[in-house]
């Protein structure tokens, strides 16, 4: 893999997080790093578990393909390997490899002198992956309410566990949720249209610049976020969207066990009505 | 490292001289009066104005307010004009579309008719909304790119309130305008349709919903942690990369391999965006109209497993009803 052509004056040692320059050294494009060898090693394990699973079920069709935590009845504690075990060693090394990944980001931002926003970002993708399978889990006292890894397998968990909830889309934390995940992606259309549209103007014009970006939005709808701003708003509405995805399904059980419907008559016997 | 520069907020609000283009102006001129407000500019641009007030603006603006109004007053009716009750009891309230029976005559104003009303005047609205798009664009010298991507977002919207009622002729089908009922549609219609997860399009507009806030918070976090760098000039650093870029760049090709370049990830932004509204527009007009049940589709492709059958087989009342 060729470096690109100002590469080399970006790859010097140091500015590691840990380990010195150990580890601080590139494979191809890919910086290892301390933390790269950690990803590299939950990775190949974790990889190893699901494929070794695979083997005792019966079929490698990769759309059923399933890795179910315990049973219930197990509790809190250590499973069979082939009765969730392995689910329970798989999730530890998935844990393992994203938080490694995690800090490999951090790692690098150092290298680079970049602020450290997109390991931020990562850890909260990581948080509510973390939320799903552990901290949900230990609330409930089981590894059996984590989800099964499979392609197909973990939309039927969702489904199950939505319908435990009668209706889950009453979920309040779930409806606020759903709306950052539309709104990320309906801003995200905007912005890459925009740029777009000001390098890729009308034929025979030239590039455009950002008080084009600014005018375009004002003359739209009256108000242009600004170049800054639609990468904060970006950033706040993606994370956003992790985060209450997180809280809805953390109270799904732990806090509310009925269903979510019934949830909203309180707003129906607020005093205020009589 | 010290970093004077921090990107949570902006510390120093500079104003400048107005930064307007001009453009050729039609009968309705552009509203020229700005607005500068301190804490809106912590977080972005602190000006609101100027806005361009067209034909089609107006227009959509007035088909919008019309449905709205439409809707309000039919949900407003249903509560017999109770003005506590309306505001108590507002987030049941629907506007349904006619019964299924109706097919897809126009129907009595009680029963639908005021839902095909609202439907009209809101796909009306977004209409000349799109050609406002597509005309503020061009006025400016731009490109049409986000004209074109609200048209995606107008696809899914026709399908699941135009197309699909009419290949499956009712309008009956369609969706009811009310926050609680348009879920419960939602739901009904997952269930009636053998659970929409295994619906691949559905899987793949999911995909791409996801992805899209995936880009975002690496678009978004990338640009904003080379803040001190002038990471957020996109189109300097499309014409003519600095630091920035090639740090931006560097960053992903050491920590993924792979790397966008400043316009590129735009392209990605974009299609992510598009497609996710594409197939699911994809997916739902498919849905009662080629596959009557997604779960049993899934089991004949291989890709969803066969449950053993634990309880007595009923006879399914949607076959029934046929015969009666």
């Amino acid at each position: 893999m060729a470096l690109l052509s100002f590469e080399k004056k970006y790859r010097v040692r140091g500015g590691t997080l840990i380990g010195g320059d150990l580890f601080d050294f590139w494979v191809g494009p890919f910086y290892v790093g301390f933390f790269g060898v950690t990803t590299i090693f939950f990775t190949v394990l974790g990889t190893a578990l699901i494929i070794w699973d695979g083997s005792m079920g019966p079929t490698w069709n990769p759309w059923i393909l399933n890795i179910e935590p315990p049973p219930l009845k197990y509790g809190l504690g250590f499973a069979p390997l082939e009765e969730g075990g392995i689910w329970q060693l798989v999730t530890i090394c998935a844990t393992g490899a994203f938080t490694s990944w995690a800090l490999r980001q951090a790692e690098i931002a150092r290298k680079l002198g970049m602020g450290y926003h997109i390991s931020i970002a990562y850890g909260t993708a990581v948080f509510a992956y973390v939320t799903l399978v552990i901290f949900r889990p230990l609330l409930l006292g089981a590894w059996g309410h984590g989800f099964p890894y499979g392609v197909f397998p973990h939309l039927d968990w969702v489904s199950n566990v939505g319908y435990q909830y009668l209706h889950f889309h009453y979920n309040p934390a779930h409806m606020i949720a759903v709306s950052f995940f539309f709104t990320t992606t309906f801003a995200l259309a905007l912005h890459g249209g925009l740029i777009l549209s000001t390098v890729n103007p009308m034929a025979g014009e030239p590039v455009r610049c950002a008080e084009h970006e600014d005018n375009f939005f004002r003359d739209f709808i009256g108000y242009s976020i600004g170049a800054v701003g639609i990468h904060r708003l970006g950033l706040f509405l993606a994370l956003s969207a992790g985060v209450w995805s997180a809280i809805c399904i953390i109270i799904s059980g732990p806090l509310w066990t009925r269903g979510w419907p019934e949830w909203w008559v309180w707003w129906l016997e607020l005093p205020i009505w009589s | 490292m010290m970093r004077e520069y921090q990107n949570i907020f902006t510390q120093i609000q500079v104003k400048g001289p107005s930064d307007t283009v001009p453009i050729e102006e039609g009968i309705y001129p552009r509203f020229d009066k700005k607005m500068v407000i301190h804490l809106l500019g912590r977080i972005g641009s602190a000006q609101i104005g100027q806005v361009y007030l067209g034909w089609f603006g107006i227009t959509s603006g007035l088909c919008f307010l019309i449905a709205f109004e439409i809707i309000g007053l039919n949900m407003w009716a249903s509560v017999n004009w109770d003005p506590i009750e309306f505001v108590r009891q507002l987030p049941w309230l629907a506007l349904e579309p006619p019964p299924p029976s109706n097919g897809l005559k126009f129907p009595p104003m009680n029963a639908g008719g005021w839902w095909l009303m609202a439907g009209f005047f809101l796909t009306a609205s977004l209409i000349l909304w799109w050609f406002r798009t597509y005309r503020r664009a061009r006025a400016l010298g731009m490109g049409t790119d986000v004209a074109w991507a609200f048209l995606a977002a107008i696809w899914l919207y026709l399908v699941l309130g135009f197309f699909r009622p009419i290949a499956m002729g009712t309008w009956g089908e369609a969706v009811p305008f009310g926050l609680f009922p348009h879920l419960d549609w939602t739901a009904a219609f997952s269930l009636r349709y053998g659970n929409l997860f295994y619906n691949p399009f559905h899987a793949l507009s999911i995909v791409f919903l996801y992805g899209s806030t995936l880009l975002f918070a690496m678009h978004g976090a990338t640009v904003l942690a080379l803040g001190h760098l002038g990471g957020e000039r996109e189109i300097g650093q499309i014409t003519d990369p600095g630091t920035a870029a090639e740090r931006s760049a560097l960053f992903w090709r050491w920590c993924m391999g792979f790397n966008a370049t400043f316009e590129s990830i735009h392209r990605w932004a974009w299609w992510f965006a598009v497609l996710c509204s594409v197939t699911g527009g994809i997916g739902i007009l498919l849905t009662g109209t080629v596959v009557d049940n997604w779960y049993l589709w899934a089991v004949k492709h291989g890709f969803a497993i066969e449950y053993p059958t634990v309880y007595p087989v009923l006879p399914d009342p949607s076959l029934t009803e046929v015969t009666q």
